[in-house]
């Protein structure tokens, strides 16, 4: 049993260690990528000693710089729930990881060790669970300001996030059908047929609407733009987060960089395979690097969206969530249901 | 190792009981829902500890995500000031709380420590057969749902409809 | 539809202590609706109640093998999020009327 904690533990510090520097390397590829699409070069001056090193310390002075911000709490803020919010914003997003698998089993010590944490039997549904939570800090974080424009933007972010969910779990049950189970493990395991090709996008092609839902639904969750609305920089100042500073906002914006990552994990486990690819069978090690590449892609498409497409207006937001994407991923799970009903 | 069991419902059980006690010490109504927030995380840990996996998630994913999101989003709409509990008219009935809720404990210790009373059962089923149907899982709710107790599912979609289309007429200003 | 199995498992918790709690949640919430004044105090200590009378239903289920106990309990929240949404939709109406949550000053049909 302690050996069982211990792997569990051990886990846990490695992928929570793997997961802040990818988030500080997130923030830098955004703005590498943002700067590629805006025919210019990023950060590129930040390296060690003489060495330029294309700019790749830039994470490492931009997280000094916050941690030696003065930490302002607003004279009139409720300063628990002031303190509170940004702690409620980022551990949802941290647990999400615990239910993804990375690979499938390597071999370390003498011990088979499984490349994924735990394995729930409602695994999806746990992080669904996660991301209504993290609904909280933002509406709190918005509330606990005292300031119009904080809690406006919390409340619109907060109304925008919860009407998105919905869009986002119709989605995921149309994949369920397909998988039969909610364990991400079994999900990426039932993909490893055909040299390790055989991906739910792939055996079922009608699950490409679904996958457009999803990604459009999570883009929405992760208030990412075009639903960036309430967070935008020319509007409403700065929304939830305009009274924050130094580290609480970090944890503000690592959480969204982590929401973002944990969509697009999501999205390559339920539609890309995860760890699965050619040859995975005889090198072990290759699954996460898959893995990794697949993640990759999916946050490159949604920084692509980002400096490509205008903003959407709320009212047009919630239109098009309520309206457009609710009915069509109920739309989705018929014709899913009617596919398997005749495969079966 | 079972004396995990024990701690960790010990554990459990005294977050959601300080809860539900803070729900009535605040006299803010928000403090009282972040309260109430807690006590449902704790149920849920309980609800895990008890082979009821699926209903564990849909309590957070529908009761701590959305019920609890409507009930801030209505205190912050409104403003809601803080309880002023020197100014109330009808003082009496506190205490007559009191002993109403020492009548319940006593009920309730009689009922549940009584030696000569079956209730303490302390053997729970394993699952047996496969474990993916086991009782609890979503498989198994799942079944049961559709073919079992259809009707009561029906029913409330027919009672979801009508609570939709009620709160949208209460809710509305005059002349939208 | 319930799962008869065929060995059981000790437990270091036995029933009656999740049904004790589950009873002192029941009797803190109906101390609730007493004690607070504010509509919307009242209403969370109702969801209180029901979420006691939730974790009675599944502790049963789970000491018991039988599934009904947790379909009620989805039931039983489905429930609740109709009861929420109607109810705090009266709330706001009697807000905009009478601009004062105190259920005191409530009390008549007249404003």
């Amino acid at each position: 049993m302690t050996n069982l904690l211990l792997e569990w533990a051990i886990k846990t510090i490695v992928i929570l260690f793997i997961l802040v520097t990818a988030v500080a390397y997130v923030t830098l590829m955004e703005r590498k990528v943002m700067a590629f699409i805006q025919l210019r070069v990023g950060p590129n001056r930040v390296g060690v000693g003489k060495f330029r090193l294309w700019g790749l310390m830039q994470p490492l002075a931009d997280g000094l710089k916050m941690i030696f911000k003065e930490d302002i709490i607003p004279l009139q803020a409720n300063r628990w729930l002031y303190v509170l919010a940004p702690a409620l914003s980022l551990i949802p997003a941290l647990m999400t990881f615990i239910v993804i698998p990375y690979g499938s089993e390597i071999t370390l010590f003498g011990r088979t060790i499984a490349l994924h944490v735990t394995s729930f039997n409602v695994g999806l549904l746990y992080v669904l669970a996660l991301t209504s939570v993290g609904v909280y800090g933002i509406v709190l974080a918005g509330w606990s300001s005292n300031n119009k424009y904080s809690l406006l933007g919390g409340l619109r972010s907060s109304a925008q996030m919860i009407s998105y969910e919905l869009a986002l779990g119709l989605s995921i049950v149309s994949v369920l059908l397909y998988s039969g189970t909610l364990d991400l493990v079994s999900i990426v395991n039932a993909q490893g047929g055909f040299h390790g090709l055989a991906w739910n996008i792939f055996r079922y092609p009608l699950l490409i609407l679904v996958f457009v839902i999803f990604y459009i639904s999570s883009l929405a969750e992760t208030n990412r733009t075009p639903f960036d609305l309430p967070e935008a920089d020319s509007e409403l100042v700065a929304g939830y987060h305009t009274e924050y500073s130094s580290m609480k906002f970090v944890m503000f914006q690592m959480a969204e960089y982590l929401n973002l990552i944990t969509a697009s994990s999501i999205a390559t486990t339920l539609f890309f395979g995860g760890w699965n690819g050619p040859s995975v069978g005889r090198f072990p090690v290759l699954g996460p690097i898959y893995f990794s590449i697949k993640v990759l892609a999916m946050i490159f498409l949604a920084m692509w969206i980002r400096y490509t497409v205008p903003r959407f207006r709320y009212d047009q937001l919630m239109r098009f969530g309520w309206k457009f994407l609710l009915p069509a991923s109920i739309v989705n799970i018929i014709i899913s249901a009617t596919v398997i009903l005749f495969l079966r | 190792m079972e004396r995990a069991e024990r701690v960790l419902f010990i554990i459990f059980a005294i977050t959601a009981i300080a809860s539900a006690l803070n729900i009535l010490l605040q006299r803010s109504p928000l403090y009282s829902a972040l309260s109430l927030i807690g006590t449902l995380l704790s149920l849920s840990a309980l609800y895990l500890t008890l082979h009821a996996q699926f209903i564990a998630a849909v309590q957070i994913v529908v009761y701590a995500g959305a019920i609890m999101v409507l009930f801030i989003f209505v205190i912050m709409l409104l403003n809601v000031p803080k309880d002023q509990p020197q100014i109330e008219k009808q003082k009496g009935l506190r205490y007559l709380a009191v002993p109403f809720a020492g009548v319940m404990i006593a009920e309730m210790f009689y009922v549940f420590f009584d030696n000569k009373r079956p209730i303490r059962l302390s053997s729970m089923p394993m699952p047996s057969g496969n474990v993916d149907q086991a009782v609890g899982t979503t498989w198994n709710i799942g079944t049961a749902l559709f073919t079992d107790y259809l009707l009561p599912f029906e029913v409330t979609s027919v009672l979801i409809l009508m609570a939709v289309v009620g709160a949208m007429v209460l809710a509305r200003r005059e002349g939208d | 539809m319930s799962s008869l199995a065929a060995n059981k498992r000790k437990t270091m918790v036995p029933l009656s202590w999740y049904l004790a709690l589950s009873a002192l949640l029941f009797t803190i919430g109906a101390v609730g609706v007493f004690i607070k004044r504010n509509a919307i105090t009242i209403f969370l200590c109702i969801e209180l109640m029901l979420n006691a009378v939730n974790l009675t239903f599944v502790a049963l289920s789970g000491f018991f093998g039988d599934v009904g106990g947790q379909l009620f309990v989805f039931i039983v929240m489905t429930v609740a999020a109709a009861e929420a949404a109607v109810g705090l939709a009266i709330i706001i109406s009697i807000f905009r009327n009478r601009e004062s949550l105190n259920v005191d000053e409530v009390d008549s049909l007249k404003l």
